[in-house]
C-alpha cells in the first residue's frame, strides 16, 4: 500500500519555497514518507482481537459446501404451518401469487423469451435460501426466526419446487445435499486477472 | 493549439449541426453571435427584471448550521420506486438532467436499499474482520478514523441501472428515470488492503463476504484480488461523513464494480476460500443469457455514457445553438473520448471532455449543437482507455439477448421532434 508524499505535505506551505528547497523538503519528506508506508502497512493496530465467542455470535455466512450451517433442523410440514403464518401475506398461498418475489415455479421457463426466476427454477444453491431467510425474513421480522423454523422453511420452499419430499429432514448435514435443478446453468464471468 | 480560423468553428463538423467542440472556447463575441447565441438572449421569458430588484433593498436571511439549497431548487428530486409494501426495498434514482459538473450532491445520490435505511449509532457500531485471517479484530469508528485516510472520486451504478431500456418498447422517461442508479463522489476511507494486513489473511483466503448492519444483513462476495487492490472502506462522502443512505457510518467501496457489491453499513467481512453464493449474487445480479445459461459475479460496469441535456420528456426552446451534455464513465478506467451525433449515428463530432478526467469516475462531456428545428437523433458513444467501445443497442442484445437485467450499457437515443419534444428512442 502506497502513499503519495502529497498526502502528508499541507499544500500552503509547500508553496512559501522556492522550487529548490520544496525539491529538497520533498527529498526530505519522501524519507518521512519510507518510514510512514512501512509502518501503514502493518497498520496503526487499532483493532481489538475478536474473541471465538464474538466470531461465533455474528457469523451469518453459509457456503453451499453447508459449513456455517448451525445446529436444529425441520420438515416441509412444518414449515408449511411457519409459511401460513409468517410469508403467506407477501409471497402467496403457494409462492406463486405474490405480490413479491415468486418462491415456486417457473420451471423449464429460465431459456425461454419470458423467463420466471423461482427458487425452483434459478437459485443454483439450496443452502442460500437457508441463508437469506436466516438473514433477511420475514421482512418486517429479519432474524426473528428460530433455526428449526428457518430449516423447515427452506424444506418447504424446496418440497413446493418438487425437488424434494414431505418428510425428508433437513439439517446441516442433508441441505448442502440439495442439487438444486439449476445449478449446473451458471458459469463465472469473474477470473482472479480481472481488475 | 490549432489551425482553425475562427469562421471555421461555425462549419458543422458532422451531420444534423454539429459543431466542433471548442468553439464555446473561442471567446470571440463574433463567432458566438454569429453562431446563433444572440437567438438566446431574444428569447428570455417573461416580463422586464426590475431595474433594483427586492433582494438590494432588505436584508437577507441570517447563518445557518448547516445550509440548504435555494427553495427555488425543492422541484430537483429523487424519484422513488418501492416494491409493493415496503417503503424502504426499491430505489430512488438521481436526477441527472437537472446537474452539472461531476460531483453528485449527497441529498441526490442514488439510493438502492433492500430493507430500508438504518438508524445506525456511530458509537456501537463495529468492523469485524474474521474467517481464514490470522489474528480476528474488531475496529470501531474512531480507531478507523485514525488510519490513513485516501480520497479519490469515484462513481457507483447500480448494475440495474439503465435496465429498462432492455423491454421491447422504449420507455418514455428521463434520462434520470432510464440511467438515474449512478452517481458520483469524492470518497474518503481506509484502503482495505491495510486492515485485511493487519489481520493477516491466511494463503487458502481468496474472497472476502462482506455483509450490512441493516434489516436485510446485505452481504456479497468479493474477490481478494479487488479487496487488496483499490477496495475503501469509506467513512466521507464529499467531505462530510456518510449519508445514512449510503451506508453510514461506513461502507464498502469497490470502484468501477456494480452498486451492489459496495456493501453499505459495512458489518464484517469473512475472509474464505469461495463465495458465499449470496442471494444478491446469485438470484439477482446474474447475467441469464437466451440459452438459460447465466454468469455470475460480472463486477466491473461496462463503458457508457448519456446525454442528460437534453434529456428525454423536455422540450426543446426552438432552433438555435444548444450545448449538448451529458455523463461518461467505464469501470475499467479513465474515459478516453467521448463523440456525439445527432444524425442516429451516422456521422460523429468529438465532444469536449471536462476536466478533471478520473478513473472509475464519471466525466461531464459538452458540444455546441444549432438545432435547425428539423428532426433528429441524439446519441452518445464512450470510448474507455482500454478501447472498449460503447455498443449500440442491437449490438448488445445481439450479444446478450434480452433476458438479462444488469449491466445495460448500450447507446442511448433521443429523438427531437419538429415541436421540439425529446422522446426516448431505439435507433
Amino acid at each position: 500500500m502506497q502513499f503519495k508524499v502529497g498526502v502528508w505535505v499541507p499544500q500552503g506551505r509547500l508553496l512559501m519555497f522556492t522550487r529548490n528547497r520544496a525539491l529538497a523538503l520533498s527529498a526530505l519528506l519522501l524519507g518521512t514518507t519510507i518510514s510512514i508506508v512501512s509502518s501503514a502497512q502493518e497498520g496503526p493496530g487499532l483493532g481489538v482481537a475478536a474473541t471465538p465467542e464474538q466470531v461465533a455470535a455474528w457469523s451469518l455466512t453459509i457456503l453451499p459446501d453447508g459449513s456455517g450451517l448451525p445446529e436444529g433442523s425441520g420438515t416441509a410440514e412444518i414449515g408449511a404451518q411457519i409459511y401460513a403464518q409468517k410469508c403467506l401475506a407477501c409471497h402467496g398461498q403457494n409462492g406463486v401469487e405474490g405480490p413479491n418475489d415468486k418462491l415456486v415455479g417457473g420451471h423449464g421457463s429460465i431459456s425461454s423469451d419470458a423467463p420466471v426466476k423461482t427458487v425452483g427454477s434459478y437459485w443454483p444453491y439450496a443452502t442460500t435460501v437457508f441463508d437469506y431467510i436466516r438473514r433477511a425474513m420475514p421482512l418486517m421480522q429479519p432474524q426473528s426466526l428460530t433455526n428449526d423454523e428457518t430449516y423447515a422453511l427452506t424444506a418447504y420452499l424446496l418440497e413446493l419446487n418438487d425437488i424434494i419430499d414431505s418428510d425428508q429432514v433437513m439439517d446441516a448435514q442433508t441441505l448442502p445435499k440439495v442439487k438444486m435443478p439449476n445449478v449446473d446453468n451458471f458459469f463465472w464471468a469473474y477470473s482472479p486477472n480481472q481488475k | 493549439m490549432n489551425n482553425k480560423s475562427p469562421s471555421d468553428y461555425l462549419k458543422p463538423v458532422a451531420g444534423n449541426g454539429l459543431l466542433h467542440r471548442r468553439m464555446f472556447l473561442t471567446n470571440s463575441v463574433a463567432i458566438l453571435g454569429a453562431a446563433g447565441l444572440q437567438l438566446m438572449t431574444s428569447k428570455q421569458a417573461g416580463a422586464a427584471p426590475p431595474d433594483v430588484p427586492m433582494s438590494m433593498t432588505v436584508p437577507g436571511a441570517g447563518m445557518s448550521g448547516y445550509g440548504a439549497r435555494s427553495h427555488h431548487e425543492n422541484h430537483v428530486q429523487r424519484t422513488i420506486g418501492s416494491v409493493p409494501g415496503t417503503v424502504g426495498t426499491g430505489a430512488s434514482r438521481t436526477p441527472l438532467e437537472y446537474l452539472q459538473g461531476i460531483i453528485t450532491p449527497n441529498a441526490l445520490h442514488f439510493e438502492r436499499h433492500h430493507n430500508g435505511v438504518p438508524d445506525i449509532d456511530p458509537t456501537e457500531h463495529r468492523l469485524m474482520i474474521h474467517g481464514l485471517v490470522d489474528r480476528p479484530l474488531i475496529f470501531d469508528l474512531e480507531s478507523l478514523s485514525r488510519y490513513p485516510l485516501v480520497s479519490n472520486i469515484r462513481f457507483v451504478e447500480c448494475s440495474g441501472n439503465s435496465g429498462a431500456n432492455n423491454a421491447a418498447k422504449p420507455p418514455q422517461s428521463t434520462a434520470s428515470g432510464i440511467h438515474g442508479l449512478v452517481s458520483c463522489s469524492d470518497w474518503t476511507g481506509v484502503p482495505l488492503g491495510v486492515l485485511l494486513d493487519e489481520v493477516g489473511i491466511k494463503p487458502e483466503g481468496k474472497w472476502i463476504i462482506a455483509e450490512g448492519a441493516d434489516a436485510a444483513a446485505m452481504s456479497r462476495s468479493v474477490p481478494i484480488e479487488k479487496a487488496l487492490d483499490d477496495a475503501v472502506v469509506a467513512l466521507y462522502q464529499n467531505g462530510e461523513r456518510l449519508r445514512p443512505s449510503n451506508g453510514y457510518p461506513m461502507r464498502l467501496l469497490l470502484p468501477g464494480w456494480e452498486g451492489n457489491a459496495n456493501v453499505k453499513w459495512l458489518r464484517q467481512i469473512q475472509v474464505s476460500s469461495s463465495p458465499a453464493m449470496t442471494k444478491d449474487e446469485t438470484s439477482k445480479y446474474s447475467d441469464l443469457g437466451m440459452d438459460g445459461r447465466a454468469s455470475l459475479f460480472t463486477f466491473p460496469m461496462g463503458v457508457k455514457s448519456v446525454i442528460t441535456s437534453p434529456s428525454g420528456k423536455s422540450t426543446m426552446q426552438g432552433p438555435g445553438l444548444y450545448q449538448i451534455s451529458g455523463l461518461a464513465w467505464s469501470g475499467a478506467g479513465k474515459i478516453r473520448r467521448v463523440e456525439v451525433s445527432a444524425d442516429g449515428g451516422r456521422s460523429w463530432a468529438e465532444a469536449a471532455l471536462s476536466e478533471p478526467v478520473l478513473s472509475k469516475a464519471l466525466v461531464r462531456f459538452r458540444l455546441p449543437w444549432r438545432w435547425d428545428g428539423g428532426p433528429a437523433v441524439l446519441q452518445s458513444r464512450a470510448i474507455d482507455e482500454a478501447g472498449a467501445v460503447q455498443p449500440t443497442r442491437d449490438a448488445l442484445l445481439g450479444e446478450r439477448g434480452q433476458n438479462f437485467r444488469y449491466h445495460y450499457h448500450a447507446i442511448q437515443s433521443w429523438s427531437v421532434g419538429s415541436t421540439g419534444e425529446v422522446a426516448n428512442v431505439y435507433a
